[in-house]
């Protein structure tokens, strides 16, 4: 069954990692939904969230795929349901409008939105949520014409209480330890 | 010639300056490179010039293509273990490396190819003989990485040898700017021992070994499948124990073949498209199938789904990503071959499981003369690829290293080769490169200069890399060529006859005399039609001191037999064209 899987990868900051990642998916004709690329809680490795529309078993050879790669520390995969995930939006809207009258004020307070920026001419909201969320607030403002818009790439953590890269950084000095220990 | 480096063999121990070229060659020496094969050209000039004082200590072969080089280089690490090492030059001398190195991907053969590029500012502008070679060998190789400062290429080199050959090996391109080929830097070479980011490979877990065992045991029909993991291990021994204390029938790929020796009583030949009938035709008949150190290829499976569902299926492997990725598995173990199956040994029950190797052994019958009877002692007058193959093994006791191209020539070789030695055989298998035979041939002769090198080419594929006659012609190099010479592109050709009601497009090839051009490049050479002929060409061919070309002319429209259908099912393995 195909549905949305959130690929998550702790890789080393290295140049072109980031392509070498992209054709996996692009071999295997999997159109990437939303990529973020930033650096994790552990200084020169990176994190990149990948959210892919795919059938389990592809996801899984996928993901193998991407930790085959040298520089790739860990990839995991989870369903949205496993994740706790935020996108962020920013809208441009006519500050016109939002004098004229008190329906974008009260949007911005029903979505939980929040006002970064106003001038004569525009006024900047930003917005963050599921993908949903921010489409609707989307479709809300656009009644008075979005000027401009914008949505972030996916970025998400796991339900569990510790950071699993440092779990898994201790195994594998761990296992490290002990090859090196038979080699001796 | 003057050397200005005498002790170049030991690497300082303290940093010494030098420049960015002679730090490559060092580094290279430093990992036990003695042989290069390579094309020069301008960005890797100064890596050339520093090679000029190297020539006590590395050979290098100059080819007369890229893809020559770096074929030849997979050649020489195939029958040797070794990594195999080539240079390029920046733009087209690096694309040219291109299939090989795709080639070495797939058959995880370990390759270091060092391709000169332009000058670092230049990167990007479209500058001479510039192309993106890291880009556009990403999804190639293993690791891939360029130098852009001389103080980066000790490291560099470091890690691409310990990624190129530990783990599943595989190629690795270092791309290296003419600047950091022309600057200094304090050199100090420290091999590489660890990667944080990268587990060659995972130890055994002792648990599910201890369950593969229990299967086994238990096991009525169990049956074995191996490929060259065994070979890339070095786990020829273990595999022997293995099968002689559980008398398990065992079969390999294509390119595990010679790592069990062909007659011994166990082996049952290969699997796969054009493999035995006995190995395809009992996979779907065994209660447990044990699959080591391959990765069921769609040419050894044909339909996944109708394949060994009867079966447990145990898989030792030593590349994770291959783990279910074909074939789902019921016990999978992670790690090296040779670990994997010593400790398998001590938990596996000794047992003789005669009435099934008999199954194996009627099949082979079934197979012998319905195929092999025609192939090997033919009543009609063409010669058949089959007889000129057993003949050369014959004539070189099982112990030459046998190379072959890609499609007829292949399968047939693959088929009726005899071997009793480890390495001796070298084939393009998962990509099935036409053109890698002649030069694979050329570096398997330097990978193993004590061994007879006999190639089996096609008509069509000899044509692909004729060029490297010349290679073999200047280094005086004891290749032994045979050409089987069908007058047709044959394995499409017998794919248009079964297939697309015998519409012979494009697949008639004419050839140049081959003899004449061989004597041009002042190689010796000879052609036969007659089988009366065959046997003393061909030992004038073994006897021959140098390189020698043997030209076949062969069956014109013969076939190769047994036959999966691409998508058929291993249970429906064709003798012959009247059961399609």
């Amino acid at each position: 069954m195909r549905q949305e899987y959130i690929i998550t990868a702790y890789t080393e900051n290295h140049i072109g990692l980031l392509n070498r990642i992209t054709i996996i998916f692009t071999r295997r004709k999997v159109n990437i939904e939303s990529l973020t690329v930033s650096e994790s809680a552990i200084a020169g490795i990176s994190k990149f969230t990948i959210v892919i529309n795919e059938e389990k078993e592809k996801v899984v050879n996928i993901v193998k795929q991407i930790e085959k790669l040298i520089d790739v520390l860990k990839a995991f995969y989870h369903t949205n349901d496993e994740m706790i995930f935020q996108e962020i939006a920013l809208y441009k809207v006519p500050t016109q409008a939002l004098m004229e009258s008190d329906q974008i004020e009260k949007m911005v307070r029903d979505h939980n939105a929040r006002i970064l920026e106003i001038t004569k001419e525009y006024t900047v909201i930003e917005k963050t949520g599921h993908k949903e969320e921010t489409q609707a607030l989307f479709d809300g403002l656009n009644q008075f014409g979005v000027l401009q818009f914008i949505r972030s790439g996916r970025i998400a953590i796991t339900r569990s209480p510790i950071e699993r890269l440092s779990e898994f950084l201790r195994e594998r000095d761990a296992l490290f330890t002990k090859m090196e220990a038979k080699a001796k | 010639m003057t050397t200005k480096n005498e002790k170049i063999k030991n690497s300082p121990k303290e940093p010494v300056e030098m420049s960015g070229s002679e730090a490559m060659i060092r580094s290279l020496v430093a990992e036990g490179v003695d042989t290069i094969f390579g094309y020069p050209g301008g960005a890797i000039m100064p890596i050339y010039d520093a090679l000029y004082d190297f020539g006590h200590h590395v050979k290098h072969v100059l080819v007369r293509h890229e893809q020559g080089a770096i074929h030849a280089a997979q050649g020489y690490a195939r029958v040797s273990g070794k990594v195999g090492v080539c240079f390029a030059t920046s733009g087209p001398g690096a694309t040219n490396l291109i299939t090989g190195i795709a080639d070495a991907m797939i058959d995880s053969t370990p390759i270091v190819c060092i391709t000169g590029q332009v000058t670092s500012g230049l990167l990007g502008t479209d500058a001479f003989q510039e192309s993106d070679v890291i880009g556009i060998s990403m999804p190639i190789t293993k690791w891939n990485y360029q130098i852009t400062s001389p103080e980066e290429i000790p490291e560099a080199i470091a890690k691409a040898f310990y990624i190129a050959a530990s783990g599943r090996p595989g190629p690795v391109l270092i791309d290296i700017t003419k600047d950091a080929q022309f600057g200094k830097l304090n050199f100090l070479y420290e091999k590489c021992t660890k990667i944080r980011s990268y587990v060659p490979e995972f130890p055994t877990d002792k648990k599910l070994l201890k369950k593969a065992a229990d299967l086994i045991n238990e096991a009525k029909k169990p049956y074995l499948i191996y490929g060259q993991g065994i070979l890339l291990s070095g786990a020829e021994k273990e595999l022997l124990s293995f099968i002689e204390k559980t008398g398990i029938p065992v079969a390999s790929t294509l390119l595990g073949i010679s790592a069990l020796q062909s007659d011994h009583p166990l082996n049952m030949g290969m699997l796969g498209m054009h493999g035995n009938y006995a190995p395809n035709i009992k996979t779907n008949e065994c209660d447990v199938l044990i699959a080591i150190g391959m990765r069921f290829d769609d040419r050894v499976t044909g339909n996944i789904n109708t394949y060994a569902k009867q079966a447990k299926v145990i898989h030792i492997e030593i590349d994770p990503a291959e783990i279910d990725k074909n074939i789902k598995t019921d016990v999978a173990i992670l790690g090296d071959a040779k670990h994997s199956i010593r400790l398998l040994n001590t938990l596996v029950e000794e047992k003789k499981h005669t009435l099934w190797v008999n199954e194996f052994l009627q099949a082979k019958q079934k197979e012998h003369d319905k195929v092999i009877v025609n192939d090997l002692t033919p009543t009609k007058p063409g010669l058949t690829m089959g007889e000129v193959v057993r003949l050369s093994t014959n004539l070189t006791d099982n112990k030459a290293v046998i190379v072959t191209d890609v499609g007829q020539n292949q399968m047939a070789a693959a088929r009726y080769a005899r071997f009793n030695q480890s390495r001796s055989w070298v084939t393009s298998g998962g990509l099935g490169t036409m053109g890698f035979g002649l030069p694979a041939a050329m570096g398997a002769k330097f990978g193993a200069p004590e061994k007879e090198v006999i190639l089996f080419v096609g008509d069509g594929g000899i044509q692909m890399t004729i060029q490297e006659l010349g290679t073999i012609s200047q280094e005086n190099l004891p290749v032994k060529i045979v050409i089987l010479n069908n007058d047709f592109l044959g394995m499409v050709r017998q794919w248009q006859e079964l297939f697309f009601e015998k519409r012979y497009s494009f697949t008639e090839i004419t050839s140049p005399d081959f003899v004449k051009l061989a004597e041009a490049y002042g190689i010796p050479g000879a052609s036969v039609s007659d089988r009366k002929d065959l046997e003393p060409a061909m030992k004038e061919m073994i006897n021959a001191k140098g390189p020698y070309l043997l030209e076949v002319k062969i069956e014109q429209e013969d076939n190769i037999f047994p036959m999966v259908p691409a998508g058929g099912t291993v249970s429906r393995c064709l003798l012959g064209a009247d059961e399609l």
